[in-house]
């Protein structure tokens, strides 16, 4: 029993209206590299935050080098040798990298002492720091790097990574890697939370699979191949995604021309000069790490911004850069912005209602500003079942679906009304592999039937599979775009770190 | 580790039928407190309650004088309804209320030895116009001075407050008056036609239930209830809607304040018959609590105007006959409100003594 790290027998927390963790009970191996996989929602976080003290378990036991072992809060997680890192960093914006690693751990300490400490730290695990720079100014990479310094620092036996790499370039995670091999092989034992096959299967010892709350296998990971760990992960096999460039056009409806885009708010990235053009069926993939520009390139796009310092965008020969959203829906331009709750659907109303906030000019939703309701419950209902929503009925409120049937239900809706063009970001976020694997699909559908498609992503796993053409946002300046079956990935990666052709 | 401070913490579901029943509980312990307060105050609570709620309603004259309150309290309230569920919070009403008195006046007294059928219509219209156009100006610096509408709309209530008062102890003052600060009275056809002998329950009424009736109409039917509804819910979606949020706040407070001017001309035209300093017993303030009361509901909104009525006849009847001031009826209000939002809170967060 001693080379277990960690004993989870029965682990078992319910909420509300699910079970997050049903009996779930497997070993940690010390000094290694152990993976949780499994899909949003599978219990993943519920069962970290036991482990780190931030939920209680209603059942079951954990030993920790074969003592119990029961902590009420992350401190006293820390204390005994757990650290964490998040997936949402938490530090100080405005804060420089020293204070906030000064802020970050729990005994006092002095300046000479920790820079002491952090030199040894920084050269041993590849984790160059900056120390006077603001949070701010730090891609996303290096603002993870502050948190595992931050956590480093208090020595930990174990450390939790929760999905690390959900918002790295493949280059920052090459070198994440490299310093979790150097972590184990001092004799430290890392948890690794993630829905990413590759990773699991390239950098993990040892995995664990969660579906629905339980534990389905634990066992090396030397067994598995990408394909059979997904096939575990989901229950199910889900075919390939095929796309062909045969459909497309030789004729651009969509251009871009020369965005500027200044708004003088320091959390808020100002668009440079940015110009593409889409072709009639393309799927048009724009990547790039989070806060390069995309929310605010997507306000654009949408019309929900109109007051851009310069440029035009045209749609079929129209200038439609002062339209607002309505107007450009007039045209058949249809969008899904990245928030679901809030943003383009209201959780407080039911589906029905919900379909009445994109309205397309041969919807009959509508007679004289009344509103027709059997016409908008009928297009929710085909909605539900055309796109497998997962619902009691269309006078569900939207709050009450999951994130994968609520993402269907408003791209249903959006895709019902046959667009010409559709604008979409980050399609797949938060949900689970089966509704992920549906929108892919219905988009591919979408582009074949002549519909010019814009996909915003960070997901660039997401963009290869489905994009015809790819191009990457940087600190607010768009590249030229590639095909994306030719491009390389690590040309890809370069640009989305800001490192230039 | 023991924590005895409580920690608010969200439940996880609202259940729908506790949601409905949150205004009678708001109610049965305004009643209860109620009770220990006279009780405390030394009077027998059942008598006491039966002198403040039942002995007012006893009588048709008595519930023709309930009427007569929960008039101008239900017509604001589902003015006070647009906005609200457009997270417009105008606390004005009582000001609008006051400029579409001094607009409908102003016709009646312009008009007052000219008896014809157009009067009262003519001044019901000019009522609504005054009320929304002191209700546009919240809308036009909320919309192009980004102010906050909280602070604009009460302000502008001390405005109106003044100009009638400026108006009735010098131009429009009485010239037959002796010198009293009131105006003329108006014309018998510049007057709400009673709707029963002997009783001072007036047209106001059906007018109220007419707009009540088309306010249920707008916000359960149409695009304009949506989007306003929306707009509250979520700007983001509003905007994702193309919704324009500009004119939502413009019909918002132009909505609002025609219906507070209307309740504010009824009152004049009704009950009291030209204008003076004291026309209305802060009913523009109370009708914020009867429009909570009321869940922003057109139904919700005539019964919690009927109960807070109740409490200003009540408090009357209670300084009549118990000799306490009728202040205490302000008390009962805010109990209601106190509670309200207390059960409100509780409905969607619950206390916890745990550490989560």
């Amino acid at each position: 029993m001693s080379d277990l790290i960690l004993d989870i027998q029965n682990i078992t927390k319910s909420f509300p209206r699910v079970i997050a963790n049903n009996k779930v009970t497997f070993g940690i191996k010390k000094n290694s590299v152990h993976a949780i996989l499994g899909e949003n929602g599978a219990g993943k976080s519920t069962f970290v935050k036991i482990l780190y003290g931030l939920l209680e378990p209603d059942e079951g036991s954990i030993k920790y080098n074969d003592k119990f072992f029961n902590v009420n809060s992350p401190a006293e997680a820390r204390k005994n040798g757990i650290g964490m890192v998040f997936q949402h960093f938490s530090l100080f914006e405005s804060l420089s990298v020293r204070e906030n690693l000064i802020l970050g751990i729990d005994e006092t300490m002095s300046y000479s002492n920790l820079e002491k400490k952090l030199e040894n730290i920084s050269s041993k695990y590849n984790l160059p720091l900056d120390l006077d720079a603001p949070i701010t100014s730090l891609s996303a990479g290096e603002k993870q790097r502050v948190e595992i310094v931050r956590i480093l620092l208090q020595d930990p036996q174990i450390l939790i990574m929760d999905e690390p790499t959900s918002v790295l370039t493949p280059q920052e995670v090459e070198s994440l890697f490299v310093t979790l091999n150097a972590l184990v092989k001092e004799g430290r034992t890392i948890l690794y939370i993630t829905h990413k096959l590759e990773e699991v299967i390239s950098i993990c010892d040892t995995v664990t699979i969660m579906r629905n709350g339980e534990v389905i296998d634990t066992s090396s990971t030397s067994n598995f191949t990408a394909k059979s760990l997904a096939t575990k992960m989901l229950g199910q096999k889900l075919d390939d995604l095929k796309t062909s460039y045969d459909h497309i056009k030789d004729e651009y409806n969509f251009e871009v021309n020369n965005i500027s885009c200044k708004f003088n708010d320091p959390f808020l990235t100002d668009l440079k000069n940015i110009s593409f053009k889409v072709r009639v069926g393309e799927i048009y993939g724009i990547a790039g790490v989070a806060g390069n520009g995309q929310s605010e390139l997507m306000d654009i796009l949408t019309g929900e911004n109109v007051n851009i310092t310069s440029g035009e965008i045209i749609f079929n020969k129209i200038n439609i850069q002062s339209l607002g959203p309505q107007k450009r829906r007039d045209l058949s331009i249809s969008f899904v912005p990245e928030n679901r709750l809030g943003h383009s659907a209201v959780p407080e109303l039911s589906l029905s209602e919900n379909i009445l906030l994109s309205q397309f000019p041969k919807n009959n939703f509508l007679k004289n500003g009344i509103i027709l309701k059997n016409n908008i419950d009928d297009y929710a209902n085909n909605v539900i079942k055309d796109f497998n929503v997962i619902t009691p009925g269309n006078d569900a409120k939207a709050s009450s679906l999951s994130g994968g049937n609520l993402q269907k239900y408003v791209i249903g809706r959006e895709i019902s009304s046959n667009p010409k063009m559709l604008i979409i970001s980050h399609p797949t976020w938060g949900i689970d592999a089966g509704a992920e694997h549906s929108i892919r699909e219905s988009l591919i559908a979408l582009s074949q039937n002549g519909t010019s498609i814009i996909v915003i992503s960070q997901d660039l796993d997401e963009l290869i599979e489905i994009t015809h053409k790819i191009s990457v946002i940087y600190n607010g300046k768009l590249s030229n775009p590639f095909k994306t079956n030719e491009v390389e990935i690590e040309k890809i990666g370069l640009l989305m770190g800001g490192k230039d052709e | 580790m023991s924590n005895f401070l409580p920690t608010i913490v969200s439940r996880s579901q609202s259940s729908n039928i506790m949601n409905f029943f949150v205004p009678i509980i708001a109610i049965v312990l305004t009643l209860i407190t109620g009770s220990i307060i006279f009780l405390l105050l030394g009077f027998d609570p059942l008598y006491a309650l039966y002198t403040f709620f039942i002995s007012p309603i006893s009588s048709s004259y008595g519930i023709s004088e309930l009427l007569v309150k929960a008039t101008p309290l239900a017509l604001i309230a589902i003015g006070l309804a647009f906005c609200f569920k457009n997270n417009i919070y105008n606390i004005g009403a009582e000001g609008q209320l006051t400029m579409g008195a001094i607009f409908g006046g102003g016709i009646g007294i312009l008009f007052h030895d000219t008896n014809t059928f157009w009067l009262l219509p003519l001044m019901i219209i000019a009522g609504a116009i005054g009320g929304a156009l002191w209700g546009l100006i919240p809308a036009l610096l909320k919309t192009k001075f980004n102010t906050n509408e909280i602070l604009t709309s009460l302000m502008l209530v001390y405005v109106a407050l003044f100009i009638l008062d400026f108006l009735v102890v010098g131009p429009w003052k009485d010239p037959h008056g002796f010198s009293f600060p009131k105006s003329r009275a108006f014309s018998d056809s510049g007057r709400m036609p009673l709707l029963f002998d002997g009783l001072r329950v007036h047209f106001g009424l059906i007018i109220t239930l007419f707009l009540i009736f088309i306010s249920w109409f707008v916000f359960s039917k149409t695009m304009l209830g949506f989007q306003l509804k929306v707009s509250g819910f979520s700007p983001k979606a509003a905007r994702y809607a193309g919704f324009n949020q500009t004119t939502l706040i413009f019909l918002a407070f132009g909505i609002c304040g025609a219906f507070a001017g209307i309740a504010g001309l009824s009152e004049v035209s009704g009950p009291i018959g030209l204008l003076y300093r004291d026309i209305s017993p802060n009913y523009g303030f109370t009708a914020i609590i009867v429009a909570f009361l009321g869940r922003l509901h057109p139904l919700g909104i005539i019964f919690a105007s009927l109960i807070i009525a109740l409490t200003y006849l009540g408090a009357e009847d209670a300084q009549l006959f118990l000799q306490i001031p009728s202040a205490v009826g302000f008390i009962f209000q805010g109990l209601v409100l106190f509670y309200l939002l207390g059960a409100e809170l509780l409905i969607n967060y619950k206390l916890s003594f745990k550490r989560t």
